[in-house]
């Protein structure tokens, strides 16, 4: 009886590793000004987005529902702050990625907006960087 | 964009050469794959003597962690990406501040802590 799945990690981790290079073809269309190949990417990243985040919810539930709660143990306490601060950050980009896409429907590309669309790639390859962390420590670790 | 680029360096990922870009987030989705798969490979084989598993696990996510810099970030020692190139030392620095002193920290408490039969005896 183990505590984590370890295929659900790993395809949790492909839908980020997926969505941070479709963010980054999306900065790239958006830089290029090119808005009709832009917005596929942006909802690539949004869907893969989605899919981890929803991932790692039904891991949650389950995890509670089979007892394993925050209160159980200290490791499971630390895991739920730390794994669910990660996907509160998921969520945040989210919700700022799809401000991004509002704006650059109705603001157009202008250099402020692609400025921003910038930042927002930053934070997003970012998330997965400190994913490499989670999963590696939390998961594989936890062997 | 370009006006105060000069004098600030440039910001991560602004590049004038977008067919190289898009090769380069190939290339590291290429190399992030073959890492991640090694790391879930090591954490469940046999093969690797059990007790350097957690040090090739380290090994293999500071790898991908680097692969992410260089080929989703783009950072590199170029001399236009100094600024960049300091902001991530001094982020990594505080960091390990926090991360290692949070631990020394923890452990000095451990270990001016009570004995746990002790502390169970006063609490009843």
């Amino acid at each position: 009886m183990t505590l984590f799945d370890k295929t659900h990690v790993f395809f949790e981790t492909a839908c980020l590793l997926a969505s941070s290079v479709t963010c980054g073809f999306a900065t790239l269309a958006v830089q290029r000004r090119n808005m009709l190949s832009a917005f596929p990417w942006m909802v690539a990243t949004l869907i893969l987005g989605v899919a981890f985040l929803g991932m790692e919810r039904a891991e949650f539930v389950h995890m509670l529902a089979t007892g394993n709660g925050p209160s159980r143990s200290a490791f499971l306490s630390a895991f739920f702050t730390l794994v669910g601060t990660h996907g509160l950050h998921v969520a945040a980009g989210l919700f700022w990625l799809v401000i991004m896409m509002l704006q650059i429907a109705t603001l157009g590309p202008r250099p402020m907006v692609w400025r921003r669309f910038f930042c927002f790639g930053l934070f997003w390859h970012a998330l997965d960087i400190v994913w490499i962390g989670v999963f590696t420590i939390v998961y594989l670790g936890a062997r | 964009m370009n006006g105060n680029s000069n004098a600030q360096g440039k910001a991560p990922g602004v590049t004038e050469h977008s067919r190289v870009r898009r090769r380069s987030y190939l290339i590291g989705l290429f190399y992030a794959v073959v890492l991640t798969l090694a790391s879930f490979w090591a954490s469940s084989t046999d093969l690797v003597y059990a007790p350097g598993v957690p040090v090739l696990l380290a090994v293999l996510a500071i790898a991908q962690m680097g692969v992410h810099l260089v080929f989703f970030l783009h950072i590199s020692s170029a001399p236009d990406q100094t600024n960049n190139f300091l902001a991530l030392a001094f982020g990594i620095f505080v960091v390990g501040l926090v991360v290692f002193g949070s631990m020394i920290i923890m452990d000095n408490l451990n270990h001016g802590m009570m004995p746990m039969d002790r502390l169970m005896q006063m609490q009843r």
